[in-house]
């Protein structure tokens, strides 16, 4: 579905995106994370028709986003980390204009909007202006108006930022309603716990870099799936990895009487996270 | 072309409804302008001169039209394209979209010459009332499309390449507010000195005055006016091009 070969972002003497290879497959939802500045988004610019590469190459369904960046829109439904929205629209004027940009026929527009709207349950706002909705409800305008074509690949930066827990529940529900639907879903996130309740693979990203890419569970494994963190007497607090539970007892019981255990917990992609970029998602 | 054109009105769809909703607080901002000053430089100023064989009334009026649609299609298609920009970021979902930057541009600068072209109409209406002895014919009309046109495509591009709102602020500020003021809306260019005359003749404004205050004053048409007029409107729609291509692929 997607493929990335050396592809490279340079601004200025800043190497945004730095030879980074990548395949995604058909119908997976694939996670890519990174600190702010990693890159990722420069990347999604690149895939969705909105930043010329420096070099290297960008395929999607076998269509290069430079040579064929028609073809290519054609293809994508994005959702922006904004709330890229006409506010002077109402909804369905919001989804009509899009589905105009998109060439869908005028015979299929309303059945399309009013069945989209229906999808993510926001069928009763139809009427009403996007100034004057919840930021949740933005949300599922811009989901439902990426998908007014009929994308074969979503991308989504950011899909939940600044939303309730419960409002983030419900579109991670329905994100897993698109991908059984035959989508295959490209998201950047940094809420860590997002990436782990819906991409089958993840790859994180560090200074333009691909540093990690597997299943979050493999990339957990790798790590160590027990994590002890320690509190020595100078507050510093330390993480150990370990295999399993017996492991990890066996370091806290020979641990010496001033470091404290804080918690013997499961790690999380959080920590391979960490572990990897030294830093936690979402810091500068 | 026939895609160019389905393209270009699906463009233009949104701002049209944004239009079809807002069309009475858009003419009424857009008239407070002109009004003041037809006002202060017409009645205030102007009510006992005489400029080439006509009252200064008569003679300012339709610099004040080709004022108004300046403004009017400049700010239309500038304004609300550098918020939907940079602020909302909504012209990205255009630039992801499989429509061609002809069309883009096209449809941007038509809504921009669509407001252009309300304003103008409605002070020409005003005009009307008070200098009953212009005309309007077909001449009058085709530099009234051409100015709104120029203006909105220079709107367009202005608002692409602004990389804050300060510099369209900037822009406003540096290009249209002397432009406003030196672009023979208000005195006649047979005044000026030579080398000054030169110098204005690269003012778009300029053109557009001399078209239509000949055209509604009945004297013989500035046929060179008209064409630096459509080059200039040509110029700012290379520009646009460039522009949109260096913001997308």
């Amino acid at each position: 579905m997607i493929v990335l070969e050396n592809l490279t972002k340079v601004y200025g003497a800043v190497r945004a995106v730095d030879s980074l290879g990548l395949e995604i497959r058909s119908g997976e939802v694939f996670g890519l994370l990174g600190p702010n500045g990693a890159g990722k988004t420069t990347t999604l610019r690149i895939l969705t028709t909105l930043t010329r590469p420096t070099s290297g190459r960008a395929l999607i369904n076998g269509l290069d986003v430079v040579k064929e960046p028609l073809e290519v829109k054609k293809t994508i439904g994005v959702v922006q980390q904004n709330m890229s929205l006409d506010k002077d629209l109402t909804v369905s004027e919001n989804m009509e204009a899009h589905a105009r940009l998109h060439h869908l026929e005028p015979s299929r527009r309303k059945r399309r909007i009013a069945e989209l709207l229906d999808y993510v349950g926001i069928e009763s706002e139809s009427r009403r202006m996007v100034a004057e909705l919840s930021g949740g409800t933005k949300r599922r305008l811009m989901i439902a108006r990426a998908l007014v074509h009929n994308p074969r690949l979503l991308v989504m930066d950011e899909p939940t930022v600044g939303l309730d827990a419960r409002t983030r529940r419900r579109l991670w529900e329905l994100i897993r309603r698109m991908n059984s639907s035959g989508a295959t879903i490209l998201l950047t996130t940094h809420y860590i716990e997002e990436a782990e309740a819906l991409c089958g693979r993840v790859g994180i990203m560090h200074q333009g870099r691909l540093i990690a890419l597997d299943a979050p569970v493999q990339l957990r494994r790798r790590l160590g799936l027990v994590t002890v963190e320690t509190l020595a007497n100078n507050n510093h607090t330390r993480y150990r990895y370990f295999a399993d539970r017996t492991a990890a007892a066996d370091y806290t019981g020979g641990l010496p009487p001033d470091v404290r255990v804080v918690a013997v917990r499961e790690s999380s992609l959080e920590d391979v996270f960490l572990e990897m970029t030294g830093r936690k998602v979402g810091e500068e | 072309m026939t895609g160019i054109l389905a393209d270009t009105y699906s463009v233009l769809w949104s701002d049209l409804r944004f239009l079809w909703r807002n069309w009475r607080r858009i003419l009424i901002t857009s008239l407070i302008s002109p009004v003041l000053y037809l006002a202060a430089f017409g009645w205030g100023l102007g009510r006992n001169i005489t400029v080439e064989g006509s009252s200064y009334l008569e003679f300012v009026i339709p610099g004040i039209i080709a004022l108004t649609a300046m403004n009017s299609s400049f700010n239309g298609a500038g304004m609300k394209l550098n918020v939907d920009r940079l602020f909302y970021k909504c012209f990205d979902e255009c630039l992801m979209s499989p429509i061609r930057p002809v069309s883009l541009i096209l449809g941007k600068a038509l809504a921009g010459m669509l407001r252009g072209l309300i304003s103008s109409l409605a002070f020409l209406i005003i005009g009307f009332i008070i200098a009953s002895s212009m005309t309007v014919n077909a001449l009058f009309a085709l530099a009234l499309i051409l100015t709104c046109l120029t203006f909105a495509f220079l709107g367009v591009l202005a608002a692409l390449l602004a990389r804050s709102h300060q510099d369209m602020a900037t822009f406003s500020t540096l290009v249209m507010l002397p432009m406003t003021f030196l672009g023979g809306t208000f005195f006649s260019l047979g005044q000026l000195p030579p080398f000054l005359k030169i110098i204005i003749s690269f003012i778009p404004l300029t053109h557009s005055s001399q078209c239509l205050r000949a055209a509604a004053l009945g004297q013989p048409f500035p046929w060179l006016s008209l064409l630096a007029v459509t080059v200039f409107g040509l110029a700012f729609f290379a520009g646009c091009m460039l522009a949109v291509r260096r913001s997308s692929l």
